[in-house]
């Protein structure tokens, strides 16, 4: 049964800077590269090309000891220039300089009558040779998924509302035919269902709606709603033992063109907003995508901060940085490095607050679109105000007391208090609003990785 | 602003680590930070923005609510000085009676508390926290007008080094600060802290002629022990017209602790708490609720006069209504869940009365009330989060 829920409690960030509908073709970056630090749950990583090599779209470039099956793979062809290093010798990027023509290493084709009687293990098999596999997220932890389980149900959710996020309809346009035949194949991995989670407030695109084979469940409310895991703790909440999987529609779009077109097609369309770009576009590329072309000439001052992803979850990386593996959005807004004289005191309008506290004005006006920089508006202080993280996350989850038994690394509570339902993205509100200015989301992945490991 | 930010600029390698004065870095940083927001920026991974609201302009609004009850509590001061020695006074008198009484507690109080904050950041290497900001205008609020300096002193230091320090500091103290320090000084110094000649500040005059300088509280206590008439009555039969009746109760024009007279002060807190959503509403109207419950109850057994006052006196006499509006919704000692805010408010209105009503040596409730429920709701909330851990584990087992 196709569900709707609607949700209340959240908050929506509006800022400044949304990209454009248009879609320019004409930046071509030189470098690519495969960042094994966008792979959570990677935990040994074994390289299988050195500089110098050439490689295609979709050859292997490594893979993790601890899951040998699944395999990262280019997204684009060319010769890996540099392998950059870290501290102890920690892999951070593997750099590929792009040929001029893609050369797509072959995989096997079907025609769309066979897409039916495709096995189970073929589609596996496929799947974790070409590169897709780490597009499915296993919940709990958020993590890679193992190909070996089988999930009870794999969760798709065909909107993003975070702030200034791309338009999935939009990026995803004409793809209709691949996306179906995605939603076909992996149907095959789950003996239960597969949920298709769209927006009820905004009107969805028959990429959505008219496809087949799928429980289409709709979502209504701020964000985060579109937050796959608030959709299934509303559907089918995760248990102790329980796994799930989940997917992007674009990744369901690569599915079915991997089983169509026999390529591994890392081809993406992301957008580059905030409100610090001088023309908010969308861009057409490859994963993983240089960027400084696309922020060339294309920034209203210097001090500003790049970000792969949105500004709730994204992370920060430099001008000559990478596109991530999971993103179609780099946000770039200002640095907010700069003292305020009576910051904490004066009535301010332009700052966005959850909060009404003294002087904080937004709240009168919520759907002005806000210009907001990286300063933390203060400092780090103890857990003072109660009942915030509550109002900002439609969950029957208690994120105060589920982030204190993480600091105190209570294991029973810890699991007790739902932490197999959240990943970062689902507490980043709580970190936004959060009056002691606590690092709520690495708290988080930190009670994750301590439960991984016990 | 820029030369003051460059005198403070120029003062920072002092501080900083292999500086003269590096043992006092967190003092200087406190001073800076009360200036000038600091430039830290996000972490490069997660939430790359922030809320504009901080624990500093948090706890200032609640500074703001309380200064309607500060003004009219040194207002009262004078106001109650002056009837009671008999002389016609101006506005301007009264207030500045008030002021003369009220700055040097105030003043005490933050100094006191203040001192001991510097000296634990300095020794525990943490900044300094904002929460004093409140406690230090809570507590010359509920104290009488007459209390000594040196008692305002050593009951800040004893409530802020024992309630607070003693537990890690903010966020971590069980008992609310600001009623540790009065009840300390009430046990400690019962001769200063309670009976008929404290809650009205005299000077050297002598009062006139049928002066009693006995609270609402008392009165209602007296009515009941003797018998004879109604809590009402006894009300309407003040030595000073109209003193006691329901609409002077509700102002606030009677002899009491600094702040805590005017319900109607305490109101306006309330709904600068409640607009700006930094109190929560749930526990003030619970407060209020329980208090009425309990009052209802008491007219159903009825066994003395105080039993059978109308329970709306309840919120206006005591300390009711500035307790449920700023002692009741300290974040950090109330209860932390949703659902237990409703019920630790309720009980705390409840015990007030219960307090007031049956125990004899104690006349004002809200203070044990609010301390009782202080180390009870840690046990309020454990019940609702084990209620939320047996959803999810009901949902598993299905």
């Amino acid at each position: 049964m196709s569900k709707f829920v609607k949700l209340k409690k959240g908050f929506n960030i509006k800022l400044v800077g949304a990209a454009k509908k248009e879609i320019v073709d004409s930046v071509h970056p030189e470098t690519f590269a495969l960042k094994p630090s966008d792979f959570l749950g990677m935990e040994r990583p074994k390289l299988l090309v050195s500089e110098g090599d050439n490689v295609k779209a979709g050859s292997p470039l490594l893979f993790d000891k601890t899951k040998p099956d699944v395999l990262y793979t280019a997204p684009v062809s060319g010769e890996v220039v540099e392998i950059k290093r870290g501290e102890k010798r920690r892999l951070l990027e593997i750099r590929i300089l792009a040929d001029k023509q893609i050369q797509y290493q072959p995989f096997d084709k079907y025609t769309i009558s066979e897409i039916n009687n495709i096995s189970k293990d073929q589609i596996l098999k496929q799947l974790v040779t070409c590169g897709i596999w780490p597009k499915f997220i296993q919940r709990p932890y958020g993590i890679i998924a193992n190909p070996q389980d089988s999930p009870k149900a794999i969760f798709i959710s065909a909107f993003d509302s975070h702030p200034l996020a791309p338009d999935l309809d939009f990026i995803l346009k004409g793809q209709d035919q691949y996306f179906q035949t995605g939603l076909d194949l992996i149907k095959k991995l789950t003996p239960g269902k597969v949920h298709l989670n769209v927006d009820s407030d905004a009107e969805v695109s028959p990429l959505f709606s008219a496809v087949r084979g799928v429980e289409i469940n709709k979502f209504s409310g701020p964000h985060p709603s579109g937050n796959v895991g608030v959709q299934i703790h509303h559907l089918d909440p995760i248990n102790k033992g329980e796994v799930a999987w989940t997917l992007s529609p674009y990744a369901v779009v690569q599915i079915g063109k991997l089983f169509l077109e026999g390529v591994y097609d890392a081809s993406k369309i992301f957008a580059v907003a905030g409100s610090s770009v001088k023309e908010p576009r969308y861009y057409r590329t490859y994963d993983g995508a240089c960027i400084d072309k696309f922020i060339k000439d294309n920034l209203q001052h210097e001090n500003v901060r790049f970000i792969s992803g949105n500004v709730l979850t994204g992370e920060r990386i430099a001008s000559t940085g990478y596109l991530g593996f999971y993103h179609h959005l780099i946000t770039v807004i200002t640095e907010g490095d700069y003292h305020e004289f009576l910051g904490w005191l004066k009535p301010t309008s332009s700052k966005l607050s959850f909060h009404r506290a003294l002087g904080l004005m937004s709240f009168m006006n919520r759907n002005k679109e806000y210009d907001l920089d990286t300063n933390t508006c203060g400092e780090e202080r103890a857990f003072v105000q109660t009942g915030v993280f509550e109002r900002v996350t439609p969950m029957d989850i208690l994120p105060t007391h589920l982030i204190k038994a993480i600091m105190a690394e209570d294991y029973d509570d810890m699991e007790t208090l739902g932490i197999y339902e959240v990943v970062e993205e689902d507490l980043a509100l709580c970190e936004f609003v959060d009056v002691s200015k606590h690092n709520i989301q690495s708290i988080l992945r930190q009670g994750i990785d301590l439960m991984i490991h016990s | 602003m820029k030369f003051v930010k460059d005198i403070l600029d120029k003062q920072r390698p002092m501080f900083q680590k292999g500086g003269r004065f590096e043992k006092f870095y967190y003092l200087f940083e406190a001073g800076e930070t009360f200036m000038f927001t600091p430039d830290h920026t996000t972490d490069s991974k997660g939430a790359q923005i922030r809320d504009a609201v901080d624990l500093k302009r948090l706890m200032m609004t609640v500074v703001i609510a309380m200064i309607p009850c500060l003004i009219y509590g040194m207002w009262n001061v004078g106001h109650q000085h002056f009837i009671a020695t008999g002389e016609v006074a101006s506005l301007g008198q009264k207030l500045w009676v008030g002021v003369y009484v009220v700055l040097p507690m105030l003043l005490v109080s933050y100094g006191a508390g203040g001192l001991v904050e510097v000296i634990f950041g300095i020794i525990r290497k943490h900044p300094i926290n904002e929460g004093f900001l409140v406690t230090g205008m809570l507590i010359p609020l509920v104290l009488p007008p007459t209390t000594p300096l040196w008692q305002i002193a050593l009951g800040t230091i004893f409530a802020v080094v024992i309630a607070k320090e003693a537990f890690g500091g903010t966020g971590m103290n069980v008992l609310n600060i600001a009623m540790t320090a009065r009840a300390f000084l009430y046990f400690a110094y019962p001769a200063q802290m309670s009976g008929e000649n404290v809650w009205t500040y005299l000077g050297d005059a002598t009062p006139v002629e049928g002066y009693s300088g006995a609270t609402s509280l008392a009165v209602a206590y007296n009515a009941s022990v003797e018998g004879t008439h109604t809590v009402v009555a006894a009300m309407g039969d003040s030595w000073y017209a109209n003193l006691y009746d329901f609409k002077n109760l509700f102002l606030g024009a009677i002899p009491g602790s600094v702040g805590e007279t005017s319900v109607l002060m305490a109101l306006i807190g309330a709904a600068i708490l409640i607009v700006t959503e930094v109190g929560s509403w749930k526990i003030i109207f619970s407060v209020f609720g329980g208090a009425l419950f309990m009052g209802y109850l008491f007219n159903l057994f009825g066994l003395n006069a105080f039993m059978e006052m109308p329970p709306h006196y309840h919120l206006v006499i005591g300390g009711l209504a500035f307790g449920a509006v700023f002692m009741a919704t300290d974040p950090v000692t109330a209860a932390h869940t949703e659902r237990g805010k409703w019920i630790y408010g309720f009980l705390i209105g409840v015990l007030t009365v219960l307090i007031r009503v049956v125990n004899p040596a104690y006349p004002e409730g809200i203070m044990l009330a609010v301390l009782l429920m202080n180390v009870f709701a840690p046990l309020i909330d454990f019940y609702v989060v084990q209620a939320n851990k047996k959803r999810r584990l009901k949902r598993a087992t299905i």
